[in-house]
């Protein structure tokens, strides 16, 4: 177990390695640069400013310096923000992120597990037909249309919550929270009761389940104990990449509902040529999706008696 | 897979067999057509996606003509605006019929660009096994871990905004998954007795891959395209509402949705009827392609 630890965080390096290396050269590829404002700044103040960014060097030795702050931690100063380092404009965003990713993917994980269960168990009734139907909808209606319509007739409409606008002097409060959260989470809750529902139905079918029934163990311990248990299987490898999607704040969420998270400074840095701070979104994204992956990984060996990682 | 394989020497028993084969299509296609949600489906996106490519041409409004006293007209019979105009004064109509042209033929593309380079990448990496497909699996998994956005803002901002980089852009991100899939069916396909009878019955290679791998392959491959094809719609709408997705004069569903959710207080109209067409066109979609995998992969019934 701890050799296979191992060897995976070995493998994770030279992944980030190479994902930095794409993302760097890649945004460096692109036209225009950080400095390009409306009004073109003299040439002189501009080879100045070049220079204080260590932009005035041949674009491998500014590989090499990045690589080398990144060795120490460093992620560097935003080039757009002139008082911000990119760790403090990630230390801003970030938490609203992963709250709400958080909160929704842990009610998504509830209900849809609760829902797919239910309509394994009654399949093809009137509660299994209702889920199916639920979660096809979430499935069709994206969440940038289905954001604007909460807060149309939720927030606009009857007035009862807040339609967004995390003040970050007032912190997150829970009426301002409720809207993203589940625009976020429907999507999710449809695919997750999906997996469940089709994961169930198998295990009910598996012949421990029958031996289960066959030595009178009431209902409600059977499916618990022995059927929720590999039948969340599927759902735990899902989780992983889900859940690294989600953290980082789905941009469309943090744009409808105006959050200060950091996806959506993610795109205003991308299209501003703010470097730093996309490759700083980036870095921390791939290893998100690094760590979650493993996370699952290993709980699915946890929960699956099959699987030996050695 | 439950495929039977031919029992036979001589090449030209070798065609009769793999042509009564095909009966796995034929079986396919009944099971299909009694999946009434799927029937109805195809008879739907058939219909929508006529309109969307006949229907600018035969309606009397232009979709980019601009009537400038006719500014957000809520839908009614009045001068044939049907589901009213929008914050410029153009027929609604008309622009949801362009935009779910471009959102189809979004789809539709970049999906093919999927198609093509994830079939190739996951049959390559299968088929030769060994390092090449570690190096090849590898590669995919790092470009997994790259935000899907970023990929795209980057190459709108390198190439500059236009169509077809759209769908190459899209494509070039839905691909893994196809490699994923492609190559998984290989490497099992390569294993199976079926395909090792036809090897040691002296079969050529080429004849193996056309004969009896692209065939088995073709059923998850065909399912998760009708799956991909709405997943690609959606991202390119979710590139629109963000601004980096269609540009004006053109339009696409997303962008449509985008304009409407900006003016839903004083006209939902103009966000109700692009969000109810998007949602139908992924309805017609998804059902064809639970409807497709049920129908071809007769272990899941």
């Amino acid at each position: 177990m701890l050799s296979y630890l191992a060897r995976r965080l070995l493998v994770a390096i030279p992944t980030i390695l190479v994902i930095i290396t794409v993302a760097f050269f890649m945004m460096r590829a692109a036209p225009g640069g950080p400095f390009d404002l409306e009004r073109p700044m003299p040439e002189e103040i501009r080879q100045n400013v070049m220079a204080a960014y260590g932009m005035d060097q041949p674009i491998w030795k500014q590989y090499v310096d990045y690589m080398a702050g990144i060795a120490r931690f460093d992620l560097g100063p935003s080039l757009k923000f002139r008082d911000k380092t990119v760790a403090d404009i990630i230390a801003e965003g970030f938490p609203v992120s992963a709250t709400i990713g958080a909160l929704s993917i842990s009610l998504a994980v509830f209900v849809g597990t609760i829902m797919g269960s239910i309509a394994a168990l009654r399949q093809n009734s009137a509660a299994d037909y209702t889920v199916v139907g639920i979660s096809t909808i979430g499935i069709v209606i994206p969440p940038f249309v289905m954001g604007p319509i909460l807060a149309l007739l939720v927030g606009l409409h009857w007035g009862l919550l807040p339609t967004g606008g995390l003040d970050p002097r007032y912190g997150m409060t829970v009426e301002r929270l409720i809207l993203p959260v589940i625009t976020l989470a429907l999507p999710q809750i449809a695919i997750i009761s999906r997996l469940m529902r089709a994961s169930m139905i198998e295990v009910l079918r598996s012949n421990y389940v029958r031996t289960a029934k066959a030595k009178g163990l009431p209902a409600a311990s059977v499916i618990v104990r022995h059927a929720l248990r590999s039948a969340v299987l599927p759902l735990v490898s899902y989780l992983g990449p889900a859940a690294a999607a989600l953290l980082t704040g789905s941009i469309v969420i943090e744009q409808v509902f105006q959050l200060p998270g950091i996806g959506r400074q993610f795109v205003q840095a991308a299209l501003q040529r703010d470097y730093t701070v996309v490759m700083g979104v980036v870095i921390l994204y791939a290893s998100l999706i690094i760590i979650l992956n493993l996370i699952a990984d290993l709980l699915y060996a946890a929960l699956n008696p099959k699987v030996k990682y050695d | 897979m439950a495929f039977t394989s031919p029992p036979a020497e001589k090449t030209e028993m070798m065609e009769r067999a793999a042509v009564r084969g095909r009966s796995l299509w034929d079986d396919a296609r009944a099971r299909l057509l009694r999946n009434r949600a799927a029937v109805a489906s195809l008879v739907l996106l058939g219909i929508l996606t006529f309109l969307a490519f006949i229907g600018p041409l035969l309606w009397v409004h232009d979709s980019s003509f601009i009537y400038r006293d006719r500014v957000q007209i809520p839908p009614g019979l009045e001068n044939w605006h049907l589901f009213g105009t929008d914050a410029q004064g153009r027929d609604l109509l008309a622009r949801t019929l362009v935009g779910l042209r471009m959102s189809l033929m979004v789809g539709v593309v970049a999906t093919a660009v999927s198609l093509v380079i994830g079939v190739i990448w996951g049959a390559t990496a299968g088929f030769i096994g060994g390092r090449v497909d570690q190096l090849m699996m590898r590669i995919v998994d790092v470009l997994y871990s790259l935000p899907f956005i970023f990929f795209v803002i980057i190459l709108m901002v390198v190439f500059g905004r236009n169509i077809i980089l759209i769908f190459v852009a899209i494509g070039a991100v839905e691909w893994l998954t196809m490699a994923r899939i492609v190559r998984g069916q290989t490497i099992a396909l390569k294993g199976m007795e079926f395909v090792e009878a036809a090897r040691a019955a002296g079969v050529s290679q080429f004849s193996i891959i056309r004969r009896h791998i692209v065939p088995n392959v073709l059923g998850p491959v065909v399912v998760y395209v009708t799956l991909t094809i709405p997943a690609v719609i959606l991202a390119e709408s979710f590139l629109s509402f963000l601004g980096l997705g269609v540009q004006e004069p053109l339009t696409s569903l997303g962008n449509l949705i985008s304009n409407g959710a900006r003016d839903m207080e004083v006209a939902p109209w103009t966000l109700i009827v692009p969000a109810l067409t998007m949602m139908l066109t992924l309805f017609c979609f998804n059902f064809i392609g639970d409807g497709l995998r049920d129908a071809i992969d007769p272990k899941d019934r």
